[in-house]
């Protein structure tokens, strides 16, 4: 499990933020993405994926989240 | 001198580092890349923010520098102690040229050292009672202070003082902020995880201490300036664009700034980040707490100024749009009579960089502005995400060095052959007893500022002045400039 932030990029796409490596990767695909439910699977730009917990609501971008790697 | 093909660069990297034993090399060569801007990501060509090879020599800084020096040391208004053996602040006091305005011992505190000078009595017993005395003593003799920072020195952390303790008790006391800072030297590889401490430090202890507080009278074009230092008055002379343009500065982190500033940063409808990477964390914090949209910035030559002038603009209205244009324009006649003064005397020459922070990419437009190229740059303490942002700067096939050796550095100058070298101040004598002519890139060598379009007329003066200096040509003595005048210049 790591602590990520995911917020919205200059041209309003999600940004995926992983501080302890410094890694910035736009995120291609978020596997729920619907205002009754937010998160799941999430797919990197550069190939990776994460898991975050899906949440009940869309949350307010940015938001620091716990994620773990697939 | 031509610039070096791809294949030529790369079997110049590996020429330098066969001098290394294997495991070393095998170390240092993923530092050292060939840039190649079809690579999106940095990682996949160099690797950064890793511990230097003992044995070598680097130019890195420790924890403390990066905070005491660059995050909290220009916050004019509090007091910084350096917690811990005298050396470590006194040896770096007012070295950094933050200016700030104020009457130094009075109301301000930039350039003086305050510390608890440990002994060794201190080391055996603990250092809590003196730190807890001299804060006292600092209410008495400097009762304008606005706070105090406790930075922690190496032994802090060994001898395991609980400075928090001391800190709160101060607190209740005297009723100002008193922040302990972890940034004990050895915490990190570089001073880069120490900003990081510092910005956990602000985060933690200043910047919500105005939450509640609405009384202050905020209007739709408040932003702050995050990341400028105010190097020989960097600061001032990017405020002055961003006030013609309409918009109101509430904040300045952290050159000429104070602790009320920071306490209000919160407030503001936009943070526009100079450095990155000593303030990206608290950008962030407050883009997550407060819903403060960041924007990175560079107010380096015209071309870049007026990016960022436009693009700082692109989140407000059209007044500021219209504000941003004016400015652009207000100040064309001024950079175009800079420009045409100083390219035909600098067009084509050849720069290195070895610099920290943000100045190995920002500086790059500043450079192409007077017609010079870049041909290698790297950074003391970049993390990958400030290499991402630099590939697509640099031309292809330059020389790209993290944390470079002095050895590595010597040996590239050698080979690459640039006209001018931007760097510190320990490369500084090196270099010019080789015969290159330099520039101290941290400080600005005791010139500046840098920042913004009055900035860069003095940016380009200094250039030429250290470039087309008549002195290049004099380092052989005349007597021996007959017998080997073909070898000459950068090879002492
Ligand atoms: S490494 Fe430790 S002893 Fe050295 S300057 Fe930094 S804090 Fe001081």
């Amino acid at each position: 499990m790591a602590n990520i932030m995911i917020r919205k990029g200059e041209t309003g796409d999600l940004v995926f933020y992983l501080p302890k490596k410094d890694l910035e990767e736009a995120i291609l695909s978020l596997e729920f993405n619907s205002p009754e439910r937010w998160g799941g699977e999430l797919k990197l730009a550069d190939g990776q994926s994460y898991y975050i917990e899906p949440l009940d609501a869309e949350p307010k971008l940015p938001i620091s989240l716990r994620a773990k790697r697939m | 001198m031509t610039n070096l093909t791809r294949e030529e660069t790369e079997a110049l990297i590996q020429e330098v580092v066969a001098v290394y034993p294997e495991k070393l090399k095998k170390d240092r060569l993923k530092h050292l890349a060939v840039n190649d801007q079809e690579v999106e990501q940095s990682k996949k060509c160099i690797t950064s923010n890793r511990k230097s090879a003992p044995g070598v020599m680097t130019i890195r800084g420790c924890a403390y520098a990066g905070s005491k020096g660059v995050v909290w040391g220009p916050i004019k208004d509090m007091i910084h102690i350096s917690h811990g053996p005298v050396g470590c602040g006194q040896y770096s006091r007012a070295g950094r040229r933050n200016y700030y305005v104020g009457t130094t011992g009075v109301n301000t505190f930039g350039t003086m050292n305050f510390t608890s000078d440990f002994q060794e009595k201190d080391i055996v017993f603990g250092g809590d009672k003196k730190l807890a005395k001299i804060m006292n003593e600092i209410e008495e003799l400097f009762p304008l202070n606005k706070g105090i920072t406790v930075q922690s020195e190496c032994p802090i952390g060994l001898i395991g003082d609980d400075i928090e303790a001391v800190s709160k008790k101060a607190n209740a006391e005297i009723g100002k902020p008193v922040v302990p800072v972890r940034c004990e030297g050895f915490r990190g590889v570089s001073q880069s995880l120490g900003h990081h401490i510092a910005n956990d430090a602000v985060r933690d202890w200043v910047l919500g201490n105005r939450d509640n507080d609405d009384s202050f009278e905020s209007t739709p074009y408040d932003v702050s300036i995050i990341g400028d230092y105010n190097i020989g008055g960097d600061a001032w002379s990017s405020r002055t664009l961003l006030e013609e343009m309409g918009l109101r500065v509430v904040a300045q982190w952290s050159g000429d700034g104070t602790l009320s500033e920071m306490e209000l940063t919160p407030k503001v409808k936009l943070n526009l980040l100079h450095c990155y990477r000593s303030m990206n964390y608290i950008s962030r914090h407050m883009e997550e707490k407060y819903g403060i949209p960041w924007v990175e910035y560079n107010f380096f030559g015209p071309t870049k100024i007026a990016e960022s002038l436009r693009k700082i603009a692109s989140f407000f209205d059209d007044t500021i749009k219209e504000g941003a244009e004016r400015v652009i324009q207000h100040y064309q006649s001024e950079y175009e009579a800079v420009i045409a003064k100083y390219r035909p005397r600098l067009e084509g020459k050849r720069v290195m960089l070895y610099v920290g922070g943000l100045r190995p990419r920002h500086v790059i437009g500043a450079y192409e502005d007077l017609g010079m190229e870049v041909v290698g740059t790297g950074y003391e303490f970049a993390h990958n995400d400030d290499y991402d942002r630099t590939i697509k700067e640099m031309g292809n096939a330059t020389l790209l060095y993290d944390d470079v050796t002095g050895h590595e550095f010597e040996e590239f100058v050698k080979r690459v052959k640039p006209d001018l070298i931007g760097s510190g101040i320990k490369e500084k004598y090196i270099f010019q007893k080789m015969g290159i002519p330099f520039r101290q890139m941290h400080s600005w060598d005791y010139s500046g500022p840098y920042h913004g379009y009055d900035g860069f007329a003095i940016f380009a003066r200094d250039m030429d002045m250290t470039l087309n200096n008549p002195c290049w040509g004099k380092l052989k003595a005349p007597w021996k400039k007959s017998e080997d005048s073909s070898s000459e210049a950068a090879t002492a």
